[in-house]
């Protein structure tokens, strides 16, 4: 099986910058992670990879120094490695990736399946992984937690809310995954020792053939009016005195507020 | 604190292992050794991450390192969970007869599943009566036609049952004592071979110790590693590199122990400061960590005289496991000292190094018996001396 696994570089909690004018985060500058939950996905795509004599691309739109990120990427499993990167892809919404990870998919592809980790920790928006399904017109299954390959298809556990769902799916297709889904593996010594030969494949809007009007700021829908920490304005009130006043006291507010 | 400079694979061989042992291990050791319960998932991270390889020669898929990377890694990972360290460490034992002695067509069989942590080993020596005096082993393997059929009991074999792979030193000439002692590969489901009682230990409770019962094993005679009447030569040979790992833990051990004493004597408020600053406390911190270097040195000097092809390595080998064994037992119950009625507590990692620490004198061959090694190597040294004054 031929796999595509996106990962996303978060800015490292404690080091995110954002920029004044255009209030997204100003990636170049934070220090970044892999996204936690893209290591789910990441290990899942190896875990099928292995276990079908398969291949895994892992895709990254980020600013060049995620580099290192497709490096760690690599000690984790992945086979091959593409950095999508150009100024023209700065101040994407979900929009504007999941189109620049689709081109990219019809580029390097065809892929049997493509992984996506359930949601980003700096977005928290979960939208990339079936918006990607829609731009490339394949099905998508989100928050995959078991994955089990059959003949000519995969069956698939969900979770839900309530319950799980048990899916039967044809590839190619797009699924994202849970953090529940595989205790992700260690860096392999052997790898670790490959890391400087390996190549990291830096595609840009041109190289991956895609349309101007859709990418970064110009192809998001989205426009931050501003980015800013909440004030949280915590109202207490202490009660105190003999238990029956305290009691009547506590009575009275439940029934002011139509709690009771 | 004192800086040794390492080579890169040595470098990313200590980080992988560091890295297993914040995320796969240290979240679950105190738990592990409540339970006396073994986790495979850390064994799994190990062989993931190819700990498994760094003995086995390139050829057969391993990363063909020496003991010296081999003790970083055990250091590493003991400073996690010295139970887990030696299902680690066992497991290299027991793969070591066959690197030494194996035939080409066992080398090609079994190092690769070793190397890639697919097969388990486990070294099996030690039986009811015979211990430290290891040639009274009663075990024996009869040939029969193209197998070898073999009884007897082993006992405090580390991963016994959990193993995939066993080496197995019995006698097929009985009548040679020692001399005639061979070593087997058994596998865990070939018949006749059970895994018997579970041991309840004090210490390593991460790990798994059991009796092997050998009730008619038949076994194909290419299961024999080298010739009939090497075992012992090959099982002393193994023992010889392996006591270096078990010293790497020791160190392990005792640098886990030191910090989180530390930690906890600079947090914790008596007479209304720290108590590391009280002079009792620090000089012992001191005193430890001192030990702890001079251990290290010692065990990095022999490991690097293993790398370099020295061949008589039985005293140096028997010295450091002693050394960093005893030290080990000090420091860790000191630290438990240091942390008084915490480092009591059964949820304080402190009490557990010092129960852990007490087996590793007394496995792969008691320090008083190392101290025979050393003493015997020490005079055959100074024979030429004899007579002098």
């Amino acid at each position: 099986m031929r796999i595509m696994c996106c990962l996303k570089p978060v800015p490292k909690p404690g080091s995110v910058k954002v920029d004044p004018e255009t209030h997204t985060l100003k990636r170049e500058e934070s220090e970044l992670v892999l996204n936690p939950y893209d290591r789910y996905a990441l290990e899942a795509a190896v875990e099928l990879a292995e276990k079908t004599n398969g291949k895994v691309v892992a895709v990254s739109m980020a600013p060049p120094n995620a580099k290192d990120i497709l490096l760690e990427a690599f000690a984790f499993g992945a086979d091959e490695l593409v950095l999508l990167s150009d100024r023209a892809f700065a101040g994407a919404d979900t929009l504007a990736t999941s189109y620049t990870l689709a081109c990219a998919a019809k580029k390097l592809g065809p892929f049997d399946l493509i992984v996506c980790g359930k949601v980003s920790v700096d977005g928290e928006t979960a939208q990339v992984g079936p918006e990607l399904a829609a731009w490339l017109g394949l099905p998508s299954v989100t928050w995959v937690k078991d994955i089990k390959p059959l003949n000519d298809s995969l069956e698939l556990i969900r979770t839900r809310e309530f319950g799980e769902e048990k899916i039967k799916a044809k590839p190619p297709l797009v699924i994202t995954i849970e953090h529940e889904a595989n205790v992700p593996r260690p860096p392999s010594i052997k790898r670790l020792l490959k890391q400087d030969e390996v190549e990291v494949k830096i595609l840009s809007a041109g190289d991956i053939g895609a349309k101007e009007e859709y990418l970064g700021l110009n192809g998001s829908p989205t426009q931050v009016i501003d980015t800013f920490a909440p004030e949280y304005h915590g109202k207490r009130e202490i009660i105190s005195g003999p238990p029956e006043e305290v009691s009547e006291r506590l009575l009275s507010i439940l029934k002011e507020r139509g709690l009771i | 604190m004192i800086e040794r400079k390492l080579t890169r694979e040595q470098q990313i061989v200590v980080e992988v292992a560091d890295y297993i042992g914040r995320n796969y291990i240290a979240p679950h050791a105190i738990e592990w050794d409540e339970k006396e319960y073994y986790d495979p998932a850390p064994i799994k991270a190990m062989a993931q991450a190819d700990l498994f390889g760094l003995l086995i020669p390139k050829e057969y898929g391993g990363l063909g390192f020496g003991s010296t990377e081999t003790a970083l890694a055990m250091e590493t990972i003991s400073k996690y969970c010295p139970g887990v360290a030696t299902t680690f460490a066992a497991g290299c034992l027991g793969a070591l007869p066959l690197l030494i002695g194996g035939t080409k067509a066992q080398k090609e069989k079994y190092l690769p599943l070793i190397a890639q942590g697919k097969a388990l080993c486990a070294f099996a020596l030690t039986e009811p009566q015979a211990g430290s005096d290891a040639a009274a082993i009663k075990t024996t393997a009869k040939k029969d036609g193209d197998h070898y059929v073999l009884n007897g009991i082993k006992t405090w074999i580390t991963n016994g049952g959990i193993a995939d792979i066993y080496v197995i030193i019995a006698l097929t000439d009985p009548k040679k004592g020692p001399r005639g002692a061979s070593a087997f590969i058994v596998h865990k489901n070939d018949p006749g071979f059970v895994p018997g009682r579970k041991e309840k230990k004090m210490g390593l409770r991460a790990s798994v110790t059991s009796e092997l019962l050998l009730m008619d094993c038949r076994i194909p005679k290419d299961r024999l590693i080298g010739r009939e009447g090497m075992g012992f030569i090959l099982a002393v040979k193994a023992l010889d590199l392996a006591r270096p790992g078990v010293a790497a833990q020791a160190i392990g051990l005792a640098q886990g122990a030191m910090e989180v004493s530390i930690r906890h004597s600079k947090r914790r408020i008596q007479f209304g400061q720290p108590v590391y600053n009280f002079q009792a406390v620090s000089h012992t911190f001191a005193e430890m960590a001192a030990r702890i270097e001079a251990a290290r040195s010692l065990l990095y000097d022999v490991t690097s005289m293993i790398d370099s092809g020295t061949k008589n390595i039985s005293g140096a080998s028997a010295m450091v496991k002693f050394y960093a064994t005893d030290m080990a037992m000090w420091v860790s119950e000191r630290a438990v000292q240091m942390m008084g009625g915490l480092g009591y507590s059964r949820d304080s990692l402190a009490q557990k190094y010092m129960r852990d620490a007490k087996c590793l004198q007394i496995y792969e061959g008691t320090n008083e018996i190392q101290k025979n090694v050393l003493s015997r190597e020490l005079a055959k040294l100074y024979q030429s001396e004899e007579g002098q004054t």
